[in-house]
């Protein structure tokens, strides 16, 4: 029942959107009918020339998101163990999100060239501070009772993190890593946009440069049903996990 | 101070000479443990009751080496306790210690699988211990789904796989109704008659140290000194059955005799130290 309000809730739109635009309402120039962009892209995924970029994309997103979840939590722990240090940085992670991270992508790509580094690592920073102060949000959570037994069992700072601390955080760190598979994608294909040779950000900049809408659109369409996929898929995963804890 | 011999008696488990703990906070200092002296025999059910706030949980953590002593000496088996929870102590908190994540049988696993243990002897003290505790049919299942009762006795036998010699319960039933209070008290002293292991258990039910322990002490409100020991003399086979004894309501009526000064004068502020109390002792 649910699901079917959410169909009707998504089909709606997009049949009025559909109508819009075969009635003439909204002109081919600035919108394809729906059905058409569908048919595009299946069109363009068949054809292979966007294997390239797209194998590309999802490989910065992929090095990203991984590099961001592992740097993140080691981060997250570390300063977690460390008061004073905490107390200097955690202000400076609450405004993180304020700073025009693309304003430093022309000095990244001074640094690093026009490769693949500057992409991956936009995206690196996009998403490792989410990942930092849920992991952070995480730890506080952890009950004082659960540090004791920790002790009582004879474990070291390393493997209390590994085997009692950070599996007790699990909700908050999935809540930082869905957030780190966005912002990854944000970075990554938003840096492809501004300046490289490949991406499927790029391939998108190129066909608006060109007025390619059989292109530009499919494209926009596949980058949208990606980014979903992944992120229900993510959800799916943590609903399972949850449950368990839950005792549903 | 009393010098400790390098091994102490095989009588005596655990020794406590001249321990006191001080706290400091915001400038103050507060003492919130003796000087105390307690010797714990091997094998025997040692149960410490006293007023809120007298120290009674400081004291299983200074045992437990979960917190250090401002002064004076442990020793367990012998050897002084410093830093480490020493080997073949076991310990049981109040609040709910299982870990969500993981099943029952993992949860008892746990501390076992730290030990470096084969395989089959894993298996086998997991066994023992589902079986011991009763929780043989909740193997698979996640704490979320058990009762608070079912989750401490995971906690219970997440310790018993370990195989301490030494138990510390931290009001242990705290969180749980009468009943099922009993009935847990139960399951402890067969607990205690199977691994033959010293228990100190903290408690603040005088009816439950007084049902389960061979000895009580009594401790003084804060800072906590032991005022009395009172043994209770009962059989070692002996169950919850023993509230209806009316040599039970006699050491319930010696322990609550003993207290009610101490718990009024928790209450009212003022130790008869007249050490201030503005802090909570943990």
């Amino acid at each position: 029942m649910v699901a079917l309000w959410r169909l009707l809730l998504l089909g709606v739109p997009i049949v009025i959107l559909e109508i819009l635009c075969r009635s003439g309402a909204i002109d081919r120039i600035t919108l394809p009918p729906p059905s058409t962009i569908a048919v595009d892209m299946l069109r363009l995924l068949g054809s292979g020339r966007m294997n390239t970029a797209i194998a590309n994309t999802l490989t910065h997103v992929v090095v990203a998101v991984a590099g961001s979840i592992v740097v993140g939590i080691a981060t997250g722990a570390l300063v977690h163990r460390l008061a004073p240090l905490r107390r200097v940085l955690e202000p400076l992670f609450a405004t993180y999100y304020a700073i025009p991270i693309y304003a430093f992508y022309p000095l990244l790509i001074v640094v690093f060239g026009l490769g693949d580094a500057p992409q991956i690592l936009i995206g690196f920073m996009l998403a490792v501070v989410a990942v930092i102060v849920s992991t952070l949000t995480g730890l506080d959570s952890v009950p004082a009772v659960l540090a004791k037994t920790a002790l009582v069992h004879r474990m070291g700072p390393v493997a209390t993190a590994l085997r009692i601390t950070l599996p007790y955080a699990m909700p908050h760190l999935f809540t930082g890593m869905k957030l780190a598979v966005a912002y990854a994608f944000i970075g990554v294909i938003g840096a492809e946009f501004i300046m490289s040779r490949t991406g499927v950000g790029y391939e998108i900049r190129y066909a608006f440069d060109n007025f390619d809408n059989a292109t530009m659109y499919p494209l926009i369409l596949l980058v949208l049903l990606v980014a979903v996929v992944v992120n229900l898929g993510l959800d799916k995963w943590e609903r399972r996990l949850m449950a368990r804890r839950r005792g549903l | 101070m009393i010098p400790i011999p390098p091994a102490g008696p095989p009588s005596l488990h655990v020794s406590l000479r001249a321990v006191t703990r001080v706290f400091r906070t915001e400038g103050r200092v507060v003492r919130a443990l003796g000087p105390l002296d307690l010797d714990l025999r091997k094998g025997e059910f040692f149960a410490v009751v006293g007023p809120s706030g007298c120290g009674k949980s400081t004291l299983l953590e200074l045992i437990a080496a979960l917190a250090p002593p401002t002064e004076g000496t442990i020793a367990f088996e012998g050897q002084p306790i410093t830093g480490r929870v020493p080997d073949g102590v076991g310990v049981v908190f109040q609040e709910n210690a299982c870990f969500p994540w993981l099943t029952v049988a993992d949860n008892i696993a746990f501390g076992v699988r730290r030990l470096g243990l084969d395989g089959p002897e894993v298996a086998r003290r997991l066994d023992h211990a589902l079986t011991l505790m009763g929780l043989r049919d909740f193997a698979d299942a996640y704490p979320a789904q058990l009762s608070g009762g079912m989750r401490q006795r995971v906690c219970i036998a997440r310790t018993l796989v370990t195989q301490p010699r030494l138990i510390l319960l931290d009001e242990p039933f705290g969180a749980l109704d009468q009943q099922t209070r009993l009935l847990m008290g139960d399951e402890l002293l067969r607990v205690w008659r199977d691994t033959g292991a010293t228990i100190l258990l903290i408690t603040h039910a005088l009816d439950e140290a007084a049902m389960l322990a061979d000895r009580i002490g009594v401790m003084s409100a804060r800072p906590g000194r032991i005022l009395e020991i009172i043994e209770t003399g009962w059989p070692p086979d002996r169950d919850s059955r023993i509230v209806a004894d009316p040599e039970f309501g006699a050491v319930t009526a010696r322990l609550w005799r003993r207290l009610r000064e101490e718990s009024v004068t928790s209450l009212s502020g003022t130790s008869l130290s007249g050490t201030s109390l503005s802090a909570g002792a943990r």
